[in-house]
């Protein structure tokens, strides 16, 4: 299971990476394996507004359907249309298939999130 | 949870293991879709040591069978295997099976895992009056299936015993199969070509290993329970609990042509009969999702504004790369190309009706 220094982690897999005050949301290492292969994904709409564990989207693999949450509150500014027509790059790279990009409102909402080492003992906990 | 000989093997193997109805076994070694293509490309080997064995015999053992199960054995040579639904006297299912004619009088019957106790008692409570005996004897084989269309090939290499004989639905007993005394025969899961091999529960970890080998060149690959479904979904195949349960008949899912109601007395047999003369209220069909979204199993089915069912099977079916479902609903939405539509996490998503097997 690879997860990534630098990021913030929420208890629903979710990573988040800060650009100013663009957050990066996309599922971990774990929870894509935890999946298995994805064939769907449901991107939110650009300009909904979100609160923390809002549903932002879903996920769905061979076996099972999900829900991503959001890890933190604002506006959907952008989604990755890519993987409508490739939900499988969120297997093949995690980290690098973000699903949408949130401007926060606030950004001490992150402080609520995980570090890597805190994700990575949650992950052990849960396995 | 209980554990199929293979269990370590599964392990070793990196299998992820489940729980599947009480039996701990690998729902994928790596990853459910690359065993799905493996199957229909080459070939995929099954640990399926779990699904319940049944031994009837005893003087009164075809007469009784008859009675019980929905299908004609009355001609069954030694040899041969059968499919039948068992049902209760109002048509509901107990469970579906394959019945293998071993000897006169004596029949294996190969019942699903989750329903070998339930099936057993069914079988028991039911027998009085016959000269026969009923045993569970599901601890006492190992059960591998190498499916798909290299299986002949790579199975051939363990066995002088010339395949091409064993026709589709046919068996050979006591042959020798990579050291080991085995049953195989023609008769699978999947939709593909292959065979379906009972050995004695302490031999299948060698048998297991003999045919690994035997297939690498070729590509044979574990398969796990995930592309065992995904593989019966394509091919349209009933799994019990979903298609087929003690509320859905086996008229209502399309089974029609594994119900004699001319063969004589047997349990289910009024309700099942009416229902092929009239037809039946509702029906399984197949459908192809129009709109995006994966359908479900559970999931509701709409038209014209109203509920008409729900889905009993649904996924991303992997050779055909399509989002398809088989659903039962009212009737008078069956015909092909007929619009329905699947209620979704929320959302009211357009498909139509279409034909099956899907592969």
């Amino acid at each position: 299971m690879k997860v990534i220094e630098g990021l913030k982690y929420a208890k629903g897999h979710e990573w988040v990476r800060m650009e100013g005050n663009r957050a990066y949301i996309g599922i971990t290492d774990f929870a894509q394996d935890e999946l298995g292969d994805i064939v769907f994904i449901e991107l939110p709409e650009v300009g909904t507004d979100v609160e923390v564990d809002d549903i932002l989207g879903s996920i769905e693999s061979v076996k099972a359907a999900s829900d991503i949450y959001a890890p933190v509150s604002g506006t959907v500014v952008e989604v990755n249309e890519e993987l409508e027509g490739s939900p499988e790059l969120v297997n093949e790279e995690p980290y690098e298939s973000w699903i949408a990009i949130i401007e926060v409102n606030d950004t001490g909402e992150l402080d609520d999130l995980m570090d890597a080492d805190e994700y990575e003992k949650y992950c052990e906990e849960e396995a | 949870m209980k554990r199929t000989p293979l269990y370590e093997i599964h392990r070793e193997l990196g299998g992820k293991i489940i729980d599947f109805g009480g039996w701990a076994l690998p729902v994928q070694y790596t990853g459910i879709i690359k065993e799905h293509h493996g199957v229909r490309t080459c070939a995929g080997l099954f640990d399926v040591s779990h699904m319940g064995e049944i031994l009837i015999a005893g003087n009164g053992a075809k007469e009784y069978i008859q009675k019980m199960v929905t299908n004609d054995i009355s001609n069954m040579v030694e040899g041969r295997v059968v499919y039948s639904p068992m049902c209760y006297e109002n048509g509901g299912t107990v469970d579906d099976l394959l019945i293998y004619k071993l000897g006169e009088e004596r029949y294996l019957l190969v019942v699903n895992a989750s329903n070998t106790q339930k099936d057993f008692e069914w079988l028991r409570d039911n027998y009085h009056g016959h000269d026969l005996s009923i045993m569970d004897v599901s601890e006492s084989y190992g059960l591998l299936a190498i499916q798909g269309p290299a299986s002949q090939d790579i199975l051939q290499k363990l066995t002088p015993e010339p395949l091409e004989n064993i026709r589709f639905f046919r068996f050979l007993q006591d042959i020798d199969v990579g050291g080991v005394k085995a049953l195989v025969s023609r008769t699978g899961y999947t939709g593909e070509d292959g065979f379906e091999i009972y050995v004695p529960a302490h031999q299948a970890v060698q048998l297991w290993n003999e045919i690994l080998d035997a297939g690498t060149q070729e590509g044979l690959v574990p398969a796990g329970l995930g592309a065992r479904d995904t593989l019966r979904f394509e091919a349209a195949l009933p799994l019990y609990g979903q298609e087929l349960t003690p509320e859905i008949t086996p008229v209502e899912a399309g089974l029609g042509r594994f119900v004699k109601p001319n063969k004589g007395e047997f349990m289910g047999r009024d309700v099942l009969a009416e229902q092929m003369e009239a037809g039946t209220g509702r029906k399984l069909v197949g459908f192809e999702m129009l709109d995006r979204g994966i359908p479900r199993t559970g999931y509701r089915v709409e038209a014209d504004g109203k509920d008409i069912g729900f889905v009993t099977s649904g996924g991303m079916a992997p050779t055909l790369r399509k989002s398809l479902g088989l659903a039962l609903i009212d009737r008078s939405y069956t015909d092909l190309d007929t619009e329905i539509f699947i209620e979704m996490r929320g959302r009211t998503q357009k498909a139509k009706v279409i034909d099956t097997p899907f592969y």
